[in-house]
């Protein structure tokens, strides 16, 4: 399967990984720094009883982080499916 | 019925699950001696001993003399195993043991290793992970060795992982000592010493495969541990059964008492090692506050993706998607621990603040306080302090002393819970401990082993030869930090965070640009690994040496020094020498995709 086919290939593959890696890393900034640095003025408001700068940075941050990494998973996995680049 | 041998991989559901019921019936019949009045030292010692007992068990029935064994477990343990074993590996005695205490003592700015060590795991998943599967290292210079050519630039990864590892087991080892040394009612120093033995018991016979298996059984003993007294607690105070979606009314109300209880008095005496609670539980909006916050975080985040122990455990797995899906199980199974300690803490905080609770004690009569049997345990120890500084026969807040990493092991007794699940608790603090250290030890071992002696030494050198070498450093480097590790040197929080620093100010961006940049060449990778370490090193000699911290960024935060210069070197000289050949720009192209075979060959 050499050839230019397969590098095109390759080439849309990568560029897609890319993207989705760029997206969540966005959003891993926002979580990991925009929230905590502005927990303060979060803290006006309230979130399930909690103060919402609190909230974030003891619970609602790890909670999006987690379902990030599900999320990407999930994508790429259909990223690799989409070019045939599934293992085995 | 315990039979590792044969396919080991195919019966896990059933052998895990009947250790974990095997855990709780013998946690119930330690409920039963307990009521039947035998003495909580028996039962700590029952519950430190079994555990050992049951990791050491593990460690022998895997023992193996195969490479691929040895090295990555064989490249078969399953995501969701994988994920339970990196998070056992992950969690040190530093997040069992002392994260939650200071939660308690340093509130907002200490939350930034909540996010930092949780954070940390998009950076692994997006960057480095699956990308290193494919690769198909042993160790994590092997990537740096065979990406950028050359024994220099591997040698000076060795170099970074040893010293950022050694820091780190240090800690650990000291913490295993210290909880040995309680359950155990030993000294310290010899407490130590059972420690490293139990910890060796567990690596040493089947190295990797072995202390995949023993770490998933630590994991759900600690994560047991861990939950066990914050729900109990949790109840006691009408919070619910699952505390942690409910307890936002306990922020509200140490909010009101603070001020109440005159929080940031300071103390008119002071006691080595032990501190008064002076810092308020939420944030104040400084920004001098919020930069702390970003710094801390962001070192611990690099560090998460650059030290050698976490990354290698995503050698073991089948595939890069499996490797990729364990990445997430792993971060589920941190998280669990991790946004527990923030609701610990702060239950914590209350029921000592909150006067309409019965476990309360500022404000209370001094002569009443002195006489609780958990003051005076854990003040015979050396470990509370409580001075009636003022006279007033009232203890105040700022009368109240305390060692900031007792308060995960204290609070069972500061609930009044029954002693059976301190014993708990010391087992989980002591799985946590071990898990890292075996995780560590291993890394240091396995890199000497494989990269120094084998690549670098003694090509030529048969299997026997390799694991018999990659035994004798285990030993060796467990004995080195068990000895350090008793001269007592930093406080557990302090040394795991130098060991992040260390590792994303060396390792952090010659690994992610040898991925993610494909003219990154060997020239570029030396200097960034030597100006980031030795710039970050220096920086930590000045700031411990009584230098002023520049812009905040103290001893626990120099990555913040390392990491740009890292950068900054590695871009600059790359870019003043050639790119690297099209072999190895083909083999970063062949990195990128999951299929097809790994750069590296199977055994190597």
């Amino acid at each position: 399967m050499a050839g230019s086919n397969d590098a095109e290939r390759r080439s849309r593959h990568w560029e897609k990984t890319r993207n989705l890696t760029i997206v969540v890393l966005v959003l891993w900034a926002f979580f990991s720094f925009v929230l905590p640095w502005n927990a303060k003025a979060l803290n006006s408001m309230s979130f399930l009883g909690f103060p919402l700068g609190y909230y974030f940075i003891a619970q609602g941050s790890l909670i999006a982080f987690v379902l990030m990494i599900f999320g990407q998973n999930w994508l790429q996995d259909k990223i690799d499916d989409e070019f045939g680049m599934h293992e085995e | 019925m315990f039979r590792l041998q044969g396919r080991l991989v195919d019966n896990l559901p059933k052998v895990y699950g009947l250790y974990t019921g095997g855990f709780v019936i013998f946690i119930l019949l330690m409920a039963i001696l307990d009521r039947m009045g035998v003495s909580g030292a028996t039962i700590g010692l029952l519950f430190v001993g079994f555990t050992i007992c049951i990791y050491a068990l593990i460690g022998w029935l895997s023992r193996t003399m195969q490479l691929d064994a040895y090295y990555v477990a064989g490249r078969e343990v399953p995501a969701v195993y994988n994920g339970m074993a990196t998070a056992a590996d992950w969690m040190s005695g530093a997040s069992f043991v002392a994260l939650a205490g200071g939660i308690y003592f340093g509130g907002y700015g200490y939350m930034a290793f909540v996010v930092g060590w949780t954070g940390g795991y998009v950076l692994v998943n997006s960057l480095m992970a699956p990308y290193l599967r494919k690769f198909g290292c042993y160790t994590v210079p092997d990537f740096i060795g065979t990406r950028y050519g050359g024994n220099t630039a591997r040698l000076i990864a060795v170099i970074i992982l040893v010293v950022a590892s050694f820091t780190y087991v240090t800690a650990q080892i000291d913490a295993s000592g210290t909880i040995a040394a309680r359950a155990l009612q030993i000294k310290y120093e010899t407490g130590v010493w059972v420690g490293l033995v139990a910890i060796l018991m567990c690596s040493m016979l089947g190295g990797m495969r072995a202390v995949t298996w023993t770490q998933v059984a630590q994991y759900i003993v600690l994560i047991i541990a861990y939950l066990v007294p914050i729900i109990w607690m949790s109840n006691r105070q009408g919070f619910g059964i699952i505390p942690h979606f409910s307890y936002g009314d306990a922020i509200h109300r140490i909010q009101e008492l603070e001020p109440l209880v005159k929080l940031g008095t300071k103390a008119t005496e002071s006691f080595p090692g032990m501190s008064i609670l002076a810092t308020p539980l939420n944030a104040t909006g400084a920004p001098m506050e919020s930069w702390r916050f970003f710094t801390l975080a962001i070192c611990m985040m690099a560090g998460t993706a650059s030290l050698p122990h976490i990354l290698m455990r995503y050698f073991t797995t089948p595939s890069v998607r499996s490797a990729r899906k364990s990445v997430s199980w792993s971060l589920f199974f941190i998280f669990l621990l991790y946004f527990s300690a923030p609701c610990l803490a702060t239950l914590t905080k209350l029921q000592l603040l909150d006067p309409n609770l019965p476990t309360a004690i500022i404000g209370k009569p001094f002569a009443d306080v002195a006489n609780l049997t958990w003051i005076k345990n854990w003040a015979a120890v050396g470990m509370v302090k409580i001075s009636d500084s003022n006279a007033d026969g009232i203890l105040q807040l700022n009368e109240f002393f305390m060692r900031p990493d007792i308060v995960v092991l204290a609070t069972p007794e500061m609930a009044g819970l029954p002693y059976v699940i301190s014993g708990l608790v010391a087992a989980g603090g002591l799985a946590a401990a071990m898990s890292t250290a075996d995780g560590l030890i291993l890394a240091i071992a396995n890199a000497l082993s494989h990269d120094l002696y084998y690549k670098m030494i003694d090509p030529k050198a048969d299997v026997k030869h390799r694991l018999i070498v990659a035994r004798v450093l285990l030993v060796i480097i467990g004995v080195a930090a068990a000895f350090i590790a008793s001269l007592h040197i930093t406080g557990i929080l302090g040394a795991v965070a130098w060991a992040f620093c260390f590792a994303c100010s060396g390792l952090f961006f010659p690994l992610v640009l040898g991925i993610w940049w494909k003219r990154a060449n060997r020239e570029g990778a030396i200097a960034g690994m030597v100006c980031g370490f030795v710039a970050g090193s220096a920086y930590l000699y000045y700031v411990q040496n009584g230098g002023a911290p520049w812009w905040g960024i103290d001893g626990l935060r120099f990555g913040m020094i390392g990491m740009p210069i890292s950068l900054i070197a590695m871009v600059g000289v790359t870019l003043m020498t050639p790119a690297p050949d099209s072999e190895t720009q083909r083999m970063v192209d062949e990195v990128r995709v999951p299929t097809g075979r790994s750069i590296l060959a199977e055994t190597h």
